[in-house]
């Protein structure tokens, strides 16, 4: 295949995973709206593992007493792609009519097939970020169109990858959507057409550097995508998992993308003093990945502090989350420095 | 870490406040973990600024700029040591109190930390079942196997009295110490090497060569430790430039690579080695680092004056007046020319191609069919002797300018000059020959001693932060007794009980293997 054939297929490629995307968040949305509600505080109990040889007892936080019998607390006939989550209907909570649980099954069905969707989207994204990278035989990933694809793939991976441990399928929606906006916005704003990037682009630096920056920007976009659920969600009844949970999610992604994050600017400092000669200049987006870097650290830092876990915690994680946003998308239209690869006109 | 400050938040408060209890308090907020918190908020704060207001460090000429339209702001900007954020005393002071506050915070971690190393994990509490995890299975260990077994999952283990307690994850702390320790090393590079490094600028035309001296440098940005005589004293000679051009599709046009050939010597009577400069791969020599930053055109005059005797001749490096195609501005001066002094405005068009009005301009970067568009020529005092820093690019001062006597100018521009074509002036006075084209290169130099120690702390503080951050400290706890087995575990991180519960149930399963009767 040509070059032109394969950058054409990969333009394809981008059009496919967007339309994916987009049918997959619906197939999420009518889940999340015709699926169960959960109570806001309640659910701290956590998952209990059931094809265990042994016992386990899973007690609720502070509580010293082990509830045995709470192995068999969850709904028996729970479907394999729904772990039994202990407490997840609140006492009291009026039980409804078989109508409405054939409602909550086809719900889930869609809920289901949504989450196929979104792999076979993830699958054209990677495969466009693929044929892309033959066509013009270098990283995939040298101007801001390409970038933003390929963050578009990482935070599907992200919550696709999450999803095979973690039930966190609520979420499915709403990584759609962004992603969905985000490979829009690449194609409509950014598009560039594939070619070669000017030489201080083209070194390994770039595979090493740009791909860790695009893996933890994947990864935090999974935890601000939690972070503004839990905002959003009050701590009532809602078809949301509780704040504990959004909030473990993102903890759980920002600690394996903080460290990541932490080298990629390292990686770029490196870069830097090879490209430029000096490992940090004060250039925008050195200065950017800095705030982004020192934002993240003030949310591990407020997680630890007494008086900042939650909800303050979640809204520094937000705020670092919008710093990461002005950094990836921000400094390369607005400012201009040695970074601007961004080819955008 | 939270716990004990808690406990130091909850501390009654003394109502005197002498000046050992005012001390104390001081250092006690400074290193409270709020303090940090907000430090980092002023931290990521202050560098804000800095990516908005030009820096004086990264483009002096946009602080030049902005200096020339609005002075007032300019003056507000330059109040606020906003045009050099990272070097302002506000910042300093922000990040000296948030490295004050990580080492009071370091110091007293360490020493619980050794104290932590060596002690051994607590005994088991009467019924482990009744921890966040548990299991109970029918067993015929004895506690030492039970400990063996833990051993061997890398626990550190004590056993009593038909308990076992065991207890893994010290690697955390660890982590965490590291990486604040590496964070503060990362700074003393830093100041480090902008104590004892320099940094230089310098255009070396096709032919030329470079000796390392500070009076070689365009700009030289010494550190303060630095003497002139501490510079690698190595030399070179640019033989040849070349750049590499796309010529087809959308991106016609735009660079592809760079390569500067140079002949190096390492010290002054060392034999000369070939180098080729490239972007991204700089020369080092004994840990200056030289890089090519930026490339342009230099036609080569040759100027005849009204006495017929060669008063210049020689390169004249343009500045790039547009980059796409390297359509550039030069500037020829010939201070020595009889009678009169005589001053040239040039164009050069690396590709020139004639337009539909007659007029030419360059199509494309590269060298294809270079010509020099005389934009003007001037006769009279040039003004060089007035004292004042002259400018390469500028052909004198504008109220200089107006005392010129114009030769060639506005509508009397004639036909570009292709090389070996040269024009003749009115009146006799001279004549200007392009004789040929070079390249010019502008590199920069680099001596940095905090570079190295800076990678080793930055690579631990990676290190450190991961370990921190994925490892969890956990618990075990067995107790035995009439042939049954009662395991507890706990974790003390917070929000990683998930993660928890799945190498419990593996520990259960090693503990409880070859036993028959899982309950
Ligand atoms: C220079 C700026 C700093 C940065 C970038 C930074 C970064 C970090 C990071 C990323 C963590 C997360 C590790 C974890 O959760 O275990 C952490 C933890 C911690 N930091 Fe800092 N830190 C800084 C300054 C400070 C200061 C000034 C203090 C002292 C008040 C401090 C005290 C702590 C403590 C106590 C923890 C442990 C939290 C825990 O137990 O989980 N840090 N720091």
């Amino acid at each position: 295949m040509s070059a032109e054939q394969l950058a054409e297929l990969s333009d394809l490629f981008v059009v496919a995973a967007v339309l994916l995307y987009v049918v997959a968040m619906v197939g999420f949305a009518i889940e999340l709206a015709f699926g169960r509600s959960r109570p806001g505080r309640a659910a701290t109990a956590r998952r209990v593992e059931i094809k265990q040889p042994v016992a386990v007892g899973a007690a609720a936080g502070g509580d010293t007493v082990a509830v045995s019998d709470e192995v068999s607390a969850g709904p028996a006939d729970a479907s394999p792609e729904e772990p039994a989550v202990a407490g997840e209907t609140p006492p009291g909570a009026p039980e409804r009519a078989g109508q409405d649980d054939r409602t909550m099954r086809v719900a889930v069905r869609t809920g289901t097939v949504a989450l196929g969707l979104a792999w076979l989207g993830m699958i054209a994204n990677l495969t466009a970020i693929a044929t892309r990278g033959l066509a013009v035989e270098r990283w995939p990933w040298g101007n801001m169109y390409e970038f933003v694809v390929a963050i578009c793939f990482a935070a599907v991976a992200a919550f696709l990858g999450t999803q095979i441990r973690t039930n966190v399928r609520f979420l499915g929606a709403f990584v759609m959507l962004a992603a969905a906006l985000g490979l829009g916005l690449a194609v409509k704003v950014f598009y560039t057409a594939a070619g070669p990037v000017v030489p201080a682009l083209d070194s390994y630096w770039i595979a090493i550097h740009v791909s860790a920056a695009i893996i933890s920007s994947g990864l935090l976009t999974l935890a601000g995508v939690s972070g503004v659920l839990y905002l959003v969600r009050g701590d009532g009844m809602s078809r949301l998992p509780s704040r504990a949970e959004l909030e473990k999610v993102a903890h759980r992604a920002i600690v394996f993308a903080f460290p990541l994050w932490t080298f990629a600017v390292i990686a770029g400092a490196l870069w830097a003093d090879r490209a430029w000669g000096r490992y940090w200049g004060w250039d925008p987006k050195e200065v950017w990945s800095f705030i982004t870097w020192v934002a993240y650290a003030a949310y591990l830092h407020a997680k630890v502090t007494a008086g900042w876990r939650g909800r303050a915690a979640t809204i520094v994680q937000l705020v670092a989350f919008g710093c990461l946003l002005f950094n990836l998308i921000g400094v390369n239209i607005f400012i201009d420095g040695l970074h601007s690869y961004a080819d955008v006109d | 870490m939270s716990v004990q400050e808690l406990e130091r938040e909850q501390a009654p408060k003394k109502a005197s406040f002498g000046a050992v209890a005012w001390l104390r308090w001081v250092w006690r907020t400074l290193t409270s973990m709020k303090t940090a918190l907000i430090l980092l908020f002023l931290l990521a704060l202050g560098s804000v600024p800095g990516s908005l207001v030009p820096q004086r460090s990264v483009e002096p000429d946009k602080v030049a700029r902005i200096y020339e339209q609005s002075p007032a702001l300019a003056e507000w900007y330059d109040r606020f040591q906003l045009f050099e954020v990272f070097s302002s005393t506000w910042f300093a002071a922000v990040y000296l109190l948030l490295f004050t506050s990580l080492i009071g915070c370091i110091i007293p971690r360490t020493a619980t930390y050794v104290r932590e190393l060596r002690r051994k994990p607590p005994a088991a509490p009467r019924h482990p079942s009744r921890l966040p995890h548990s299991a109970t299975f029918e067993s015929e260990l004895t506690t030492e196997e039970v400990a063996g077994r833990l051993r061997k999952l890398r626990f550190r283990v004590v056993t009593g009295d038909g308990w076992v307690s065991a207890e893994k994850g010290y690697l955390r702390e660890t982590g965490n110490l590291f990486f604040h320790i590496a964070l503060l090393g990362i700074l003393l590079a830093i100041g480090a090497g902008s104590l004892f490094g320099y940094r230089g600028n310098v255009l070396v035309v096709e032919g030329d060569g470079f000796a390392n001296t500070v009076a070689a440098y365009d700009r030289f940005m010494p550190g303060s430790q630095v003497s002139a005589e501490s510079l690698e004293p190595f030399s070179f000679q640019l033989s040849e430039f070349k750049v590499a051009y796309q010529v087809t599709g959308d991106k016609r046009g735009q660079a592809l690579d760079y390569s500067a050939h140079l002949k190096v010597n390492d010290t002054p009577g060392a034999p000369a080695r070939d180098f080729e400069l490239k972007v991204n791969e700089p020369l080092e020599v004994n840990g200056t680092q030289t890089y090519l930053i930026g490339n342009g055109y230099a036609p080569v005059f040759r100027v005849t004056d009204g006495k017929g005797q060669v008063a210049f001749d020689g390169a004249v490096p343009c500045l790039i007046e547009q980059k796409t195609t390297m359509t550039s501005g030069c500037v020829v001066k010939v201070p020595d020319a009889q009678p009169s002094q005589l001053g040239f405005l040039l164009q050069f068009l690396p590709t020139s191609v004639p337009l539909t009005d007659g007029d030419h301009a360059s199509a494309f970067p590269g060298e294809l069919n270079p010509e020099v568009k005389v934009l003007g020529a001037f006769s009279g005092d040039l003004g060089m002797n007035s004292g004042k820093p002259q400018s390469v690019y500028e052909l004198a001062e504008p109220e200089v300018m107006k005392k010129l006597k114009p030769l060639v100018m506005g509508t009397s521009v004639p036909k570009p000059l292709a090389v070996g074509q040269s024009l003749d002036l009115p009146g006799g006075v001279g004549k200007l020959e392009f004789t040929g084209v070079k390249e010019w290169i502008t590199l920069q130099t680099n001596y940095d001693p905090g570079r190295w120690p800076a990678l080793v702390f930055a690579a631990t503080a990676v290190v450190a932060i991961a370990l921190s951050l994925m490892i969890r400290r956990r618990r075990v706890f067995v107790r035995i007794a009439q042939g049954k087995a009662e395991v507890g575990g706990l974790t003390r991180t917070e929000g990683s009980a998930a993660g928890f519960a799945e190498e419990f149930t593996e520990i259960v399963q090693v503990l409880s293997a070859g036993e028959k009767d899982v309950r």
